[in-house]
């Protein structure tokens, strides 16, 4: 592997490649999210993004007491997320744990949802304590079970201790087990990296290393996709692409339950990598109450007005 | 797919701007005789007509406010004076849209930034001199420190209500009653700002608003019945002020231009320093007296910052200044894009490349494109002086030694930026600049507990903070 001509592979390389980042000043990155924030969207373009963050939506369950009915329903939600009105776009994918990811395609399929994916979470998430044996070993069953994103959270622990390479070698290993059968997201929890100049330095190493996707959270620990964050993220995606000419995707996960937080990501990728990446391919929200939130803004464009919470569905 | 952002224009409803203003004198509105238009920048539409203040005019103006300085405001205690200062600061708050409404119509700037960071600004600034109102014997000026008598002051147009609250709350704070006279092109906040007073029921005579134009201001310079002189504005004025001045018994407080470097160093967080490149400079459309106007970047890091900067300065939203997504408004006046034109071409005729992002600016109006000059020596025009608009000269260096001498090399001092993310040469460059702000990786901060003035010919004296309180008081160093 040549890891775009980055690094070599070699502890060495990655450390210096690592060390030649500039800073995020924290103070400069949060007053540029904060001034993205107020802009005002509205009427055509409040429509455009609604319906744009419909299709970013990675529809996500992710619970110790998920049963196969609940996925089920989620899978049908997906496909039409409003049953009502069939000009409603289905969501990006369907998020699931590894055991689900069989009832996912499964049903989706039977649904006509073959264009919806499965995304499996991966590699002992949402810690990603457990040996790389077994990491290789979650991955490969969700792959086997019909999933076609990973979703693999990173060693925190090594990543803070500095032991980069560890990270490096562990995004590598599934990257592989992944192969031309699944696009893999890197999870950082950036809750538990807390600088800025961390998550910067994690989404360079990730994309070294072979990540399709970089995403912020599991969604188990707060804070999880602040604006900043994403903002951070996102330079780190456009220096990237000017880098390789290759185009890495987004992911923010967690604290977004609304359609105006969504919008404010959207124009955080409109104004920091551009719209480009304002699609599907590459931005997705992971979410699970941000699409009924979505569903009810859309109406209330159609309608004038606010409907109860009772006509979108539960899940 | 591409997310193009709707008009989002905000409501003119929310003001009620009168065809005829006149002076604001002992409390009350009085007809000016002599009227000239106010005009909306960014459509040139008259907005109102202006009273040109005469000697007349000026004259009752100095008579009510020493009226009310002997008889009522300089017998007030510290304690009640901060009540009334503390109920402007509220009122502006309350009324904070309609201030920012009439200030964007009024001077062109953005909505946001008149929402966002003037009025704010302002009313920050009444709140912190309110609390300094019965606090002046621990200001560290000497155990009784006096006000000073009747203020003269003079503001400009960049910053309309924001540099009132700057002349007006220490002032009044220290027990000084005041003679204000707004810019000629924005006085229509400074009008509303008298409708304040009455509304907080400030004794008559405290606060006086005459308008007109600089033959009003000499007016206010050289009467005497002024014990005080604050002036914002341009360097030349300033000089002529300080002529005026010079053999009277008058105080006097400068704050005048700038050509602030903005340094750049190898080490320096690159994404937030473009950021505070494209603050520093287009903030305001760059009418901004400490503006980051001159780039100075360390040579092995200016390719890779210039080439982030276009891409930002892609993203800049130029047009109305009323819409919420505007980031660069309209030139506050014919006379002002006249002179930014004369420099750029300046500039192109001095052999320095100019280049500004595509953008389509409205046809009426006065406007001009965001626009960066490399190639630019310390030889150029514009490299030395004031442009006053959204133009950035860039410039190179390559030892921090370098930086220095460079930054240094000009007639002003008001400002200064460093960009480094190491703390030891951050505090080695700011002690060797000569501006009286430094920012360190950030630019345009404003803080009202934080003094603001300038070294060399940015003038004399400094406003906010316990500095800027000194200079309305008669205490250790300006009896």
């Amino acid at each position: 592997m040549n890891f775009y001509g980055l690094v070599d592979g070699s502890d060495a390389s990655l450390k210096s490649y690592l060390n030649n980042l500039s800073g995020v000043d924290q103070v400069g990155a949060e007053a540029r999210a904060a001034m993205l924030a107020t802009r005002s969207i509205k009427t055509s373009s409040k429509r455009w993004a609604i319906d744009t963050a419909i299709t970013m939506v990675d529809l996500t369950t992710l619970e110790g007491a998920d049963t196969p009915g609940k996925v089920k329903a989620l899978c049908t939600k997906a496909v039409r997320p409003d049953p009502t009105d069939s000009t409603v776009p289905s969501v990006g994918a369907v998020c699931v744990y590894n055991d689900m990811v069989s009832v996912a395609r499964t049903h989706l399929d039977l649904i006509g949802g073959q264009h919806v994916p499965v995304a499996a979470v991966s590699t002992a998430f949402p810690s990603g304590r457990a040996s790389m044996a077994v990491k290789i070993q979650d991955t490969q069953d969700a792959i086997d079970a019909g999933a076609a994103e990973i979703d693999m959270v990173i060693d925190r622990g090594a990543f803070l201790a500095g032991r980069y390479i560890d990270v490096f070698n562990e995004i590598v290993q599934i990257k592989q087990v992944c192969g031309d059968k699944a696009h893999l997201k890197v999870i950082f929890e950036t809750g538990e990296l807390v600088t800025y100049d961390n998550v910067r330095k994690a989404s360079f190493l990730a994309m070294a290393a072979g990540a399709d996707f970089i995403k912020t959270s599991t969604g188990k620990v707060a804070p999880a996709a602040t604006p900043p964050v994403v903002l951070v993220m996102l330079e780190a995606v456009r220096d990237f692409y000017e880098m390789t000419s290759t185009r890495i995707g987004v992911k923010p996960a967690g604290g977004i339950r609304n359609t105006k937080d969504a919008i404010k990501q959207l124009v955080l990728v409109n104004e920091t990598v551009g719209p480009d990446w304002l699609n599907p391919k590459l931005f997705r929200i992971g979410a699970s109450a941000l699409l009924n939130d979505l569903l009810m803004q859309r109406m209330k464009m159609d309608e004038g007005y606010y409907s109860s919470p009772q006509y979108v569905t539960m899940d | 797919m591409s997310f193009e952002y709707a008009p989002a224009p905000e409501s003119r409803a929310v003001v009620s701007i009168k065809p005829k203003y006149g002076h604001f004198i002992g409390g009350k509105f009085v007809a000016g005789s002599k009227h000239f238009p106010t005009v909306n920048p960014a459509t040139e539409e008259v907005l109102s007509q202006i009273a040109l203040a005469g000697k007349a005019e000026v004259d009752a103006a100095v008579k009510a406010a020493r009226k009310a300085y002997t008889t009522t405001w300089s017998k007030m205690s510290g304690k009640e004076r901060g009540k009334y200062l503390y109920r402007i600061a509220r009122i502006m708050q309350e009324r904070a849209r309609e201030f920012a409404v009439l200030e964007t119509l009024d001077n062109g700037k953005p909505i946001r930034e008149s929402r966002d960071t003037d009025i704010p600004l302002a009313a920050a600034h009444f709140f912190y001199h309110a609390g300094w109102a019965d606090k002046l014997e621990y200001a560290g000026l000497g155990t009784s420190p006096k006000p000073l008598g009747v203020a003269g002051q003079i503001i400009p147009w960049n910053f309309p209500l924001l540099m009132l609250a700057w002349k007006v709350a220490p002032a009044l704070a220290a027990g000084n009653t005041v003679v204000l006279k707004p810019a000629e092109s924005t006085p229509l906040t400074a009008l509303l700002f008298a409708e304040v007073c009455q509304q907080a029921e400030l004794p008559a005579g405290v606060v006086n608003i005459v308008t007109g134009d600089g033959s009003t201001g000499a007016l206010i310079v050289n009467h005497p019945g002024i014990d005080k002189i604050a002036f914002t504005g341009s360097t030349e004025v300033g000089k002529i002020i300080a002529r005026a001045v010079a053999p009277t018994k008058k105080s006097v407080t400068l704050e005048l231009g700038g050509k602030a470097a903005n340094i750049v160093f190898d080490d320096a967080p690159i994404d937030e320093t473009v950021e505070g490149i494209v603050n520093g400079i287009f903030f305001n459309q760059g009418h901004v007296c400490c503006a980051g106007s001159r780039l100075l970047l360390q040579e092995n890091v200016a390719e890779e910052v210039l080439h982030k900067l276009k891409n930002r300065m892609e993203k800049i939203r130029v047009g109305d200044p009323m819409d919420k997504n505007t980031d660069v408004g309209a030139i506050n006046s014919k006379e002002q894009l006249a002179k930014i034109t004369e420099l750029a071409a300046a500039g192109d005729a001095e052999g320095a490349e100019r280049w500004s992002p595509a953008c389509t600016l409205p046809t009426k109006g006065f406007w001009f494109a965001p626009t960066i000059f490399t190639g630019v020596t310390q030889a150029h025009r514009i490299a030395r002086e004031e442009i006053f608009g959204p133009v950035l000269s860039v410039l190179t260096f390559r030892t921090p030694q370098e930086a220095i001498e460079k930054a240094n090399n000009t007639p002003f001092g008001l400002s200064a930026g460093i960009w480094s993310e190491k703390g030891s040469r951050t505090l080695w460059a700011s002690q060797q600049l000569r501006a009286g702000v430094i920012w360190a990786n950030t630019f345009n901060k404003f803080d009202p507990t934080s003094p603001f003035g300038g070294y060399k010919e940015s003038g004399w004296g400094r406003e906010g903070g316990r500095h800027g309180l000194s200079a309305y008081l008669k205490g250790v160093s300006h009896e």
